[in-house]
């Protein structure tokens, strides 16, 4: 087959019949740019609340729960033989500590692994904030400031004052920006705190935070791990929580499974259980996605189906001339095929520039989403993979659109229409 | 003088309608280098007969032999590829491709054979077109020019690969005399320096009477292959 030939006979087709191209190429070209703005506007969101949750989510959670066992007090008493009977109602947990023992040790053995980018170190504990006559229930966190800001970017959640200001006292808090407004705290106030055991503290507020996530910034304020050890009473190697950060999220479930097994009195929850209502909202936001970006595009394909057929009746006549000059069937399927992947290409290209044009517009555009999101404008996404899927599934889609309306050409009998 | 074409006991049926046969068994052969006519009433089925000769219709009975190649049988692009290479037509209606310039017309069967290059293929139209006296409007478009200069521009494209045979379906039907003339002379020229065959169909009895042969046909059978009673005001 003469390529050459057949692209010189279908640009002469396309550019001859120049407002029917054109009006077949945008339809790609919506449907495209429709793909773009969609794709990056919806992965942008996802994106966003992924990384609004996951920030402070950490991969692997290591704690100690607190479980009444299953095995009964009574049984461990082997003298009881096997035809005696017990009963034991209303059994209650031991009064354990919640604390994770050689928690320290256990971090620094995981910070050692390879696919272990950093732990932090964690404790926390129940408390009221007095305000006035009103206790207002909330938690204190004690962190290991450098590693909270190093793995869980605490330092960038700062709406006033600096994280590292914690460093510089001994009863010093930040704050969650909902609790503060509730208390009518402001940076350099004191504040009162209840422990359940009924220690009571008073603490410096140094600085204010906001995760964009109400339940947080309504409850909680950060201190330093010695200042929550304090409070409680405890020794310095008192730790109620272990929170891992992976270099690869995905290996987190493998891991915290395996430390499971070497570990039977922790409790190991990778961030996919711990998460599962956001990661099924992103699949279902994910899915519909594609759905309507498919279905721009099949519609787009239809659109050129139709413009390729009308193109191909009102083309009877010539078809039927090349073939009695001699062209072949592959010939015709050439020529028209071309014409279908040229206004495929174009229009794909086009619609992926006015896509990036809109979803730039977009990703500029305010947006009014409350004091408690952290963002002033849409959150669009631009990943260059959804242009190349783009470009692909424009080109498959004329590919296809084309096809079939080519293959009807190739069939013309010259002489059925030559004859009349 | 040599056959160059040679049909035995063609027959062909249609079914629509009604079954009915159209042509009834034809023996008959061409010679190089000759004018041949075919006439007769119209539903004589000449032009069916035409069709067939031409190789783009397949479906019929009996054996058909070009250059001595039995073409019976063969695959569409093989017959294509035929076509391209050895056989040139003018249709009644003139059926140029419009977007194309009366050159580009000329040249396009040429470049889907490829025996050139495309200097030579462009050379080499512009000489067919300056044969049937059209190379002043090579650049014009084809639906830009008159019946007579479409047919002219016609002729030159079925030129344009030298192919043995040269069909004409009723070339002068829908031209004037003086048109009609120049068609005529060209074709003869064709035959007489070129040693091309000519077959056409034709109801232009002036026009048949300028040839070599004429096939008389009547109800699907040959009534009479005989060279002209009459002689030809053309001529």
């Amino acid at each position: 087959m003469n390529w050459k030939l057949a692209f010189n006979i279908a640009v002469t087709h396309l550019l001859t019949k120049k407002k029917q191209s054109i009006v077949a190429m945008l339809g790609v070209t919506f449907g495209i740019s429709m793909f773009i703005i969609m794709i990056s506007f919806m992965t942008g969101v996802n994106e966003f609340t992924e990384d609004m949750a996951m920030d402070n989510t950490p991969h692997i959670h290591i704690y100690k729960p607190l479980e009444i066992k299953d095995e009964k007090i009574i049984e461990a008493n082997r003298s009881i033989g096997e035809d005696d009977w017990y009963v034991v109602t209303h059994q209650k947990p031991k009064n354990e500590l919640s604390k994770i023992k050689n928690g320290l040790t256990l971090m620094q053995r995981l910070e050692r692994m390879p696919e272990v980018k950093g732990v932090a170190p964690q404790l926390s504990t129940q408390v009221f904030y007095n305000n006035g006559p009103v206790k207002i229930p909330g938690n204190i966190y004690g962190i290991d400031v450098q590693r909270q800001a190093e793995l869980f970017s605490l330092d960038k959640k700062m709406d006033v004052g600096d994280l590292n200001d914690l460093l510089k006292g001994s009863d010093v808090i930040i704050m969650g920006k909902g609790l503060a407004k509730t208390m009518g705290v402001h940076v350099g106030d004191r504040v009162n705190a209840t422990t359940p055991e009924g220690g009571n503290i008073n603490l410096k507020v140094v600085g204010i935070f906001s995760f964009g996530i109400a339940s947080m910034d309504q409850t909680q304020s950060y201190a330093k791990l010695a200042t929550v050890q304090k409070m409680m009473l405890k020794d310095p190697s008192y730790v109620t929580d272990l929170n891992v950060k992976m270099k690869d999220v995905n290996k987190a479930k493998a891991l915290a499974q395996s430390l499971a097994n070497q570990d039977g009195d922790l409790k190991f929850e990778d961030w996919e259980a711990a998460n599962q209502s956001l990661l099924a909202g992103t699949q279902i936001r994910n899915i519909m996605t594609f759905v309507v970006c498919f279905t721009l595009l099949v519609v787009a394909g239809f659109g050129i189906y139709n413009i390729m057929n009308m193109n191909i009746i009102n083309k009877m006549k010539d078809i039927a001339i090349l073939k009695a000059t001699g062209f072949q069937g592959s010939d015709v399927t050439g020529i028209f095929m071309l014409q279908s992947v040229m206004i495929g290409i174009a229009g794909a290209f086009l619609g992926l520039f006015i896509g990036f044009f809109f979803s730039f517009l977009l990703s500029r555009t305010p947006f009014p989403a409350g004091e408690f999101f952290r963002i002033d404008t849409f959150p669009v996404n631009f990943n260059p993979v959804h242009y190349i899927i783009g470009i692909f599934f424009g080109f498959l889609t004329t590919l296809f659109a084309g096809w079939f309306p080519s293959r009807k050409a190739a069939k013309v009998d010259p002489v059925a229409i030559i004859r009349g | 003088m040599a056959t160059v074409l040679k049909s035995e006991n063609i027959k062909k049926k249609f079914f629509q309608p009604t079954e009915f046969e159209v042509l009834k068994g034809l023996d008959f052969e061409v010679m190089e280098g000759e004018f041949f006519s075919i006439t007769g009433k119209s539903g004589c089925g000449k032009s069916t007969l035409l069709y067939i000769l031409s190789t783009m219709d397949t479906d019929y009975e009996g054996t058909l032999h070009i250059k001595g190649e039995q073409l019976t049988g063969k695959k569409q692009n093989v017959l294509s590829a035929f076509r391209n290479e050895h056989l040139g037509f003018v249709f009644q209606f003139h059926f140029l491709l419009p977007e194309f310039t009366a050159l580009k017309n000329v040249m396009l069967p040429a470049l889907k054979l490829g025996r050139y290059s495309e200097e030579e293929i462009e050379h080499r139209a512009i000489e067919k077109l300056r044969m049937v006296g059209m190379d002043e409007f090579a650049l014009k478009h084809a639906n830009k020019l008159s019946g007579g200069q479409q047919q002219r521009v016609a002729i030159a494209r079925a030129l344009v690969n030298d192919p043995a045979i040269i069909m004409g379906d009723e070339p002068t039907g829908n031209l004037d005399k003086a048109n009609s003339m120049m068609v005529f002379d060209i074709f003869k020229q064709l035959a007489k320096e070129n040693n091309q065959t000519i077959i056409t169909v034709t109801h232009d009895l002036d026009f048949a009477n300028g040839s070599d042969r004429i096939m008389e046909m009547e109800d699907g059978k040959i009534l009479e292959i005989a060279p002209p009673k009459e002689a030809s005001p053309y001529l």
